[in-house]
């Protein structure tokens, strides 16, 4: 996998600043995602990780600064926030599929929807993406007869089938039993390995070691330190990094 | 013992006013659908309006609501009735009962399903709009099919309920079942009539209660 250092950033996030009323939950964020970059988020639980999450695509409307996605500036009033979200993909931590869907029903909605595509043409499409996943077999399942590796699949999957140009995961496997961790885990891979651009929140160590290209580490609503992952879990600058990996990893 | 059967079931004068209570019966019907139709489907555009929280507007939504689900339907009945007229507006009895009926079917069912909005997971707004589906798609194609499951025993008791007040179109000369059966008393000075029109509701509601037990376990939500 190389990186393109000069390439444009897919995600251009900039001096973000966000406040539930008088708690400043971000307090200026940089963050730039090359193509191809998988950035990895940790940080201890309140640091704002999700919080930034979940202003790139605008789930949370930032308080100022900037974020700029694939050259267009999602902030400004003009922009068609639908048309942006459907270029970037949003994993949550509790997979939030559709209770009344089937699978294939959950990745065809906003194909046929936001797309504008056939029914026979968001049904191909919706079945690659549950292939991609591991689940062409589970395409008339309802989620409720799923297991939670599996409704997290299918999830990565609704997003997948947009073709986003970058993929947002907020803690994917924190609300997973410990045996289904590594079914998403692998498709993340997979992803990673396809050129897929991630940010990922999470606590799976192991994983951002491996896979990640940059870990980032939040604290108290800033970025304390980033840089590959040897570099952050091995020497880190800050001792603060330093303790929270050590009670993390124990 | 054949006092009782010949006050309240005489043969004679059920045979007589059947034929008046048969068309009340379906005066009945007519009223009761169309209050059905118009309160349930005014009451969900109610409620889809109110889930996009423009303050304003819900706080009419709210007072009309608080205010149609205060009011006996019969005085909202005969104020459309008797009192519009005098600002010159005249509505027929069965208009008047239509309109009342329907209004106060609106206020319960905005607020059954405004509840069961709220009731589906916020996760489930957020996962749509993340796909880029709008506000009213996200409503209209993950919201709502949700929120409508959860909603149905309590709609369809309620529905009951209201549609059973077209009786009191009586009260304005709407021909419905009560209003036929009470001038067939009237008239034979016997409440043979009455009996007869009590089963005609039975005809007709009976079914409706079941067909309400059917659905509240057909869409028995399974999570």
């Amino acid at each position: 996998m190389t990186l393109d250092p000069h390439a444009p950033p897919i995600l251009d996030v900039a001096s973000l600043h966000k406040s539930f009323g008088a708690v400043e939950v971000l307090k200026g964020v940089d963050l730039a995602v090359r193509p191809r970059e998988l950035v990895f988020i940790i940080g201890p639980s309140g640091s704002g990780k999700s919080t930034l999450l979940r202003c790139c695509n605008r789930l949370e409307e930032p308080s100022s600064g900037s974020i700029v996605v694939e050259g267009v500036d999602i902030l400004s009033p003009r922009t068609d926030i639908n048309a942006v979200r459907r270029r970037i993909g949003m994993v949550f931590q509790s997979f939030n599929l559709y209770p009344h869907l089937d699978a294939l029903g959950n990745v065809t909605l906003a194909l046929r929807k936001v797309l504008g595509s056939s029914r026979e043409d968001a049904a191909a499409r919706g079945r690659a993406a549950l292939a991609r996943v591991g689940l062409a077999e589970k395409a008339q399942s309802f989620p409720n007869e799923l297991s939670g590796g599996q409704q997290q699949r299918v999830a990565i999957a609704r997003a997948l089938a947009l073709e986003p140009a970058v993929m947002l995961f907020d803690e994917p496997t924190s609300a997973l039993d410990p045996e289904l961790v590594g079914s998403v885990l692998a498709v993340m891979r997979e992803m990673r390995e396809a050129g897929m651009t991630m940010v990922v929140v999470s606590h799976e160590m192991r994983f951002a070691r491996t896979a990640a290209d940059r870990v980032v580490f939040m604290d108290h609503g800033r970025i304390l330190e980033e840089g590959p992952p040897a570099k952050v879990f091995g020497q880190p600058d800050h001792a603060r990094v330093r303790e929270f990996i050590a009670t993390i990893e124990h | 013992m054949e006092k009782l059967a010949e006050t309240f079931f005489n043969v004679r004068v059920m045979a007589e006013y059947a034929p008046k209570i048969v068309e009340g019966f379906f005066l009945t019907v007519q009223l009761a659908l169309v209050v059905v139709l118009t309160g349930i489907v005014a009451g969900l555009a109610l409620a889809a309006v109110r889930s996009f929280r423009l303050t304003a507007v819900n706080l009419l939504i709210v007072v009309f609501v608080d205010v149609m689900r205060a009011l006996p339907p019969l005085v909202l009945i005969i104020l459309l009735y008797f009192a519009l007229p005098s600002v010159g507006i005249k509505l027929s009895g069965f208009v008047s009962t239509w309109l009342a009926l329907s209004m106060v079917l609106a206020a319960f069912a905005e607020e059954i399903f405004w509840a069961g909005i709220l009731a589906v997971p916020r996760g489930q707004w957020e996962a749509a709009r993340s796909t880029g589906l709008s506000a009213l798609q996200t409503l209209a194609h993950v919201v709502l099919p949700q929120a409508v499951r959860l909603t149905i025993p309590p709609l369809t008791n309620r529905t009951i309920a209201v549609t059973k007040g077209t009786a009191l179109g009586a009260v304005v000369a709407v021909g419905e079942i009560l209003y036929q059966a009470q001038s067939g008393y009237s008239f034979s000075y016997n409440p043979s009539p009455l009996t007869l029109g009590a089963i005609a509701y039975l005809i007709l509601f009976i079914p409706v209660v079941w067909f309400g037990r059917w659905v509240e376990t057909r869409f028995a939500w399974k999570r």
